[in-house]
């Protein structure tokens, strides 16, 4: 369903109950986390993340407020396409979470080399990340496509280990490239086109000749990477992931 | 899918208003009276505890958010306020809610340009010297700028305090200048102490108004003044509109982008809607005993300045 519009409008100062403004923010407020907001706003809002993610990279905060104000195009895509599909309309239901306080990093580690589960832990232990890293969404007037969003942001880690990308600048800009043809969000389609502004030359000549021409065969032949339930299928080998999904194997 | 689920939560909203409310008395019994937060109606414990956190999330980002806010424009009334001020070398002022030191760091130029000017003057008095004599006497003053002029900054926020701190030291404002950690409603001073008492944006987030005001009233000599700058009420109908326009369209997003944080600005925005217009405080002021109240506004209201004297 989609929010009302948001601005919440001046009261008078004397008598207005607590319940009528709470009962109108619980109208708004679709999910936790949700800043309902105006179309300028969102307008601003995306201005203001692209400059500030181009002007301080180290703003990812900045990334996830662009990706959720532009994507009012790509997200209900994306939705409808995890509708159409078994797996991803299993998700769509399930609303499985990758976060460590839901994954068996123990059983997962404990997996056979070349295994989704311990490539996966192998990843995030390599690049010393987590999974609750990820921002939880904002600016998403739709409860539904938040969750897309979520999901997004979640799989992203899996992308790196299907990819068999670092998380150093390099890697990140293929891997945007990737999900830039898979999901069309502008956030990615920009990631990938100003990603490559921080790199050297060597690396540039590497991105263009080899990596990007390699992600974009990828992107354009994998089903949607949004309707494999990951968490199903931590015991599957990556290659044999790898040639279900159409992902051809890294140069 | 929301929306289908929007009319029955508004309906369950509605009755559990009117619960919420009783058990609101309940609670107010315990943590305080009801008051507002922003626009949220909270317990005055509730609200105290949401603005320190306000605070001391903005605290790194305060002088940044400042300037892109205001396009610069609250350094021009800081100045107006210490030109109001006026203070002569060998005032005492405190200043309240005084965070990352604007206003003190202003006193401080003020009374040592004042003092710069008083000492030119002597110095032109003095044709028959000798070199020796003039340069002794220029260096001998020159340690005294200051004079005995001193500030006090107090803050309830440690995070604010010590952004004010670093500004200090990077700037070289040392002499002169203390830091305490209080709360306006209830100064750690004794009475009958300082000259000037300012607070510059700071009474908007205090949550009893009145204590404050009697707090400011105690700790003055006779003979002191105090001296409010804070955001008040626009009289002028497209002033306002626009005004009201760019405070909640613009002014939450530039915290987003600059602070990545939007309830804090959000929160500021509406606690300005809540103050009381001028002639409110104005009132307010006058009934804890101060005399000769008066208030300038600044840009047709966005800003008012308020003055009271202890006689």
């Amino acid at each position: 369903g989609r929010a009302c519009l948001s601005h919440t409008e001046p009261r008078a100062r004397d008598g207005r109950s607590g319940e009528e403004e709470e009962e109108e923010e619980g109208c708004y407020q679709l999910y936790p986390g949700h800043i309902p907001t105006s179309p300028l706003q969102k307008a601003l809002l995306a201005a203001g993340s692209a400059f500030m993610a181009l002007y301080d990279p180290y703003r990812h905060d900045m990334v996830a407020v662009f990706g959720e104000t532009t994507g009012c195009l790509a997200l209900p895509n994306l939705r409808d396409k995890m509708k159409h599909h078994p797996e991803g309309y299993r998700i769509l239901q399930e609303r499985p979470r990758i976060r460590l306080s839901t994954l068996d990093m123990a059983r997962l580690r404990g997996l056979p080399d070349g295994s989704l589960g311990r490539e996966y832990v192998r990843f995030l232990e390599d690049n010393k990340v987590s999974p609750d890293t990820r921002m939880p969404p904002k600016f998403v007037d739709d409860e539904e496509l938040a969750y897309v969003i979520q999901r997004y942001r979640e799989v992203h880690d899996m992308m790196h280990t299907l990819l068999g990308m670092p998380t150093n600048m390099l890697g990140e800009v293929v891997v945007k490239w990737f999900e830039a043809i898979q999901t069309g969000l502008p956030m990615c389609v920009l990631g990938a086109a100003f990603g490559p502004v921080h790199l050297s030359a060597r690396k540039l000549q590497v991105l263009a000749t080899e990596l990007v021409p390699w992600a974009i065969r990828s992107g354009r032949n994998a089903s949607c990477i949004l309707n494999v339930y990951y968490e199903q299928r931590w015991e599957q080998s990556v290659e044999s992931l790898r040639e279900e999904i159409g992902i051809f194997p890294p140069p | 899918a929301a929306a289908g689920l929007c009319p029955c939560r508004a309906l369950l909203a509605r009755r559990g208003g009117a619960l919420r409310a009783l058990c609101g008395s309940v609670r107010g019994l315990a943590a305080g009276q009801e008051t507002h937060f922003g626009f949220q109606t909270v317990t005055e414990a509730e609200r105290r505890e949401k603005i320190y956190q306000v605070f001391e999330s903005v605290a790194k980002k305060y002088d940044v958010m400042n300037d892109s806010m205001t396009l610069g424009i609250h350094r021009v009334w800081k100045d107006i306020l210490m030109h109001k001020m006026n203070p002569s070398p060998g005032t005492l002022l405190l200043d309240v809610a005084g965070g990352t030191g604007d206003i003190a760091f202003r006193f401080i130029n003020y009374v040592r340009s004042v003092r710069e000017h008083q000492l030119q003057r002597k110095l032109k008095h003095h044709q028959n010297l000798s070199w020796q004599e003039i340069s002794e006497s220029y260096q001998e003053d020159k340690f005294k700028l200051l004079g005995d002029s001193r500030v006090v900054v107090c803050d309830i926020n440690k995070e604010m305090l010590k952004v004010g701190k670093q500004k200090a030291q990077h700037l070289g404002y040392s002499e002169g200048l203390s830091w305490v950690l209080g709360d306006a409603e209830e100064l750690p001073f004794d009475d009958d102490k300082f000259d000037v008492y300012t607070i510059a944006f700071g009474i908007r987030n205090v949550t009893r108004i009145d204590l404050a005001l009697q707090e400011a009233y105690r700790v003055l000599k006779p003979g002191g003044r105090f001296l409010c700058l804070e955001f008040s009420h626009v009289s002028n109908p497209l002033l306002s509109r626009l005004y009201d326009l760019y405070s909640f369209q613009v002014i939450p997003v530039l915290g987003e982008i600059i602070a990545g944080d939007w309830k804090s600005y959000q929160y500021l925005v509406e606690s300005i809607r809540r103050f009381p217009p001028q002639e409110e405080l104005k009132a307010m002021i006058e009934d804890t005993g101060f005399l000769k109240v008066d208030y300038q506004n600044l840009n047709s209201g966005i800003v008012a300045i308020h003055s009271g004297f202890k006689l």
